[in-house]
């Protein structure tokens, strides 16, 4: 820092400003002004408008917390966090150790697993609507199951029994499986050999026993930062299924995501952007309070 | 299983096979859905729906990208062309402003330093799309609804990029530095003429994360994007889910289409993308 100390003080202060100013600018204006104006209509009866007078209190965040699409947008989001965090952090970690282990042909396998990620949850979403879980015979699913003699299902055109939970979580397993399986092999590549090899000589050699006293110990700052990660991105889930399930009729009143509901209500018929507002401010707590407890936990666990 | 076999064959080469094996089984799961997309891109409508199912389609039809970007139905070419647009636009303005203030955050003393990077950091908390309604609040009174830069402007001050940079630049060797300052440049020239070609490996990362979340990005391209002419290719694609008749041929080239760019991208430069990966789980 021998260069910022020559420069006196006034310059200094410029100097800062002169590289963060832009940056810093830009997120007051186009993250934190948003954010407080929003917090601000939440008061507000903000129909068809930003500018809103007539101030209603916490009457939004009464409609919103009694409204029981907002609930169930909430239990939605809880049951496809239980299955889809576990089923990719499993994945993932097995891709990660079989991949480590394939030797000549660890590169290859990597870039198959991970090219997923360069397609959009879209274009995954169409794919997998129209070509594997389509309601009709042609779609893959259901000419695997006509090959067992069973009927074929409408994946995603019934709330009782609710298929579609199949092709969300698969969709969504497909496509970033791939990327925390390169998280993990970081993580697998900065264990030092060194353990291994003192387990052999205590005569650890069982491929379980390695894993569960070395390779999972070691992979501990990894796998917190891979949970974080998936229940944050579960959280913010929008893409497929809104590409999964909206139809030409609209989007079915089932399975709608905490994101999905906030669309509707704010952008939506009503344009209620005081409502949608305090949604999102409601939204923004648990995901903090998530956030915070998560961590909390996983460190505990630490601790233990 | 069977004890003895495995005996034979010893435990290690037996577990390698296995191993092997099952990788090859989950690759080919795994290429399953592009293999769909690249078969019935290029078939008819009626091949895709019969009942007699072929693994390739029996004429394959290269007519069918002519068709996707001839139909007024479907503004691809358009879609494209924006997507290009805002996923350059959104890197490079993403590069500029993040690289700096991560240089500044990291490099120039301040006294008030910290608290500035707690500011930028505290964005982090509440994830970006959970705030698309505030977003579209601010966007729509600033008349920028279905405009470029409504799609580009409010997407570039990432307190992520930020902070990956503040990371790196921590660590930039100061000797450099100090060689600049002894060759008289001051703290600008030095960052654009020593600092950011030596750093040149994060700057290759940051980028691909940023322009594949760009161009993949559907929900705030869905919002803002009101206007046909605006719709980036990921909002052209997800109309194909909703439309009145359903066009499957036009529906698999397209999407074939909107991954190709991000494939190649993927290819050429894998070695960044890893770092890129690793860098965004906070990790690297």
């Amino acid at each position: 820092m021998a260069l910022t100390r020559l420069l006196g003080p006034q310059r200094r202060h410029l100097w800062f400003w002169v590289f963060t100013g832009p940056f810093v600018a830009g997120l007051a204006v186009f993250v934190y002004v948003p954010l407080l104006w929003s917090v601000g209509l939440s008061f507000f009866d903000a129909q068809n408008t930003v500018t809103p007078t007539r101030f209603v209190g916490l009457g939004n965040y009464a409609t919103v917390l009694a409204d029981p699409a907002f609930r169930s947008s909430l239990a939605t989001f809880a049951v496809f966090a239980v299955v889809i965090v576990p089923a990719t952090f499993g994945l993932s970690l097995g891709l990660a150790l079989l991949v480590h282990a394939a030797g000549p042909g660890r590169a290859f396998f990597r870039s198959v697993f991970f090219l997923p990620a360069a397609c959009s949850y879209v274009a995954a979403g169409l794919i997998w609507k129209t070509a594997i879980f389509n309601g009709v015979r042609f779609g893959l699913a259901n000419t695997v199951l006509r090959l067992f003699g069973r009927n074929p299902v409408a994946w995603l055109s019934t709330a009782h029994p609710a298929w579609y939970w199949l092709p969300i979580g698969t969709a969504r397993l497909w496509l970033q499986s791939g990327f925390y399986m390169l998280l993990f092999l970081a993580g697998l590549s900065r264990i030092p050999s060194v353990l291994y090899e003192a387990a052999a000589l205590d005569g650890a050699q069982l491929g379980w026993q390695r894993f569960r006293h070395i390779t999972w110990p070691q992979l501990r700052r990894t796998s917190v930062a891979v949970v974080l990660l998936l229940a944050v991105n579960a959280f913010q889930a929008f893409d497929e299924f809104f590409t999964l399930l909206s139809t030409t009729r609209g989007y079915p009143p089932y399975a709608r995501p905490p994101l999905v509901y906030l669309y509707y209500v704010a952008l939506g018929q009503g344009q209620n952007l005081g409502v949608g507002s305090a949604g999102a401010v409601v939204l923004a707590l648990v995901i903090l309070v998530f956030t915070a407890g998560q961590a909390r936990r996983l460190r505990l666990g630490r601790a233990r | 299983m069977n004890g003895r076999r495995t005996r034979a064959l010893g435990p290690g080469r037996a577990l390698r096979t296995a191993r092997l094996a099952t990788l090859a089984t989950l690759a080919a799961l795994f290429a399953i859905p592009f293999y769909l997309l690249v078969r019935n891109g290029l078939a008819t409508d009626a091949d895709i729906t019969s009942p007699g199912w072929t693994p390739l389609p029996p004429t394959p039809r290269w007519d069918n990208l002519a068709e996707l970007f001839d139909d007024p139905a479907t503004p691809m070419a358009q879609g494209l062309w924006n997507s290009a647009r805002v996923a350059v636009l959104t890197t490079a303005g993403t590069l500029l402003l993040a690289s700096m203030a991560g240089y500044g955050l990291a490099r120039i003393r301040y006294p008030h330093a910290d608290r500035v990077l707690y500011a930028v950091l505290a964005s982090l908390l509440i994830p970006a799309s959970v705030t698309f309604v505030p977003g579209f609040v601010l966007v729509s009174s600033l008349g920028w609804v279905s405009t470029l830069p409504g799609l580009i402007v409010p997407t570039l001050f990432s307190a992520f990029a930020a902070f990956v940079f503040r990371q790196y630049f921590l660590g930039f060797p100061a000797e450099l530095e100090d060689a600049a300052r002894i060759d008289g440049l001051g703290p600008w020239r030095t960052f654009w003429l020593v600092v950011v070609p030596n750093s040149r490996p994060v700057f290759a990362s940051v980028a691909t994360i940023v322009f594949t979340g760009s161009w993949n990005a559907f929900l705030w391209p869905l919002v803002i994007g009101q206007d046909q002419n605006s719709w980036t290719v990921q909002v052209v694609l997800s109309t194909f889910a909703t439309a009145q008749t359903l066009n499957l041929h036009e529906l698999f080239i397209a999407a074939a289409v909107s991954i190709v760019p991000l494939v190649a991208v993927f290819v050429v430069l894998q070695r960044h993308i890893v770092a890129g990966a690793q860098l965004s789980s906070g990790d690297g």
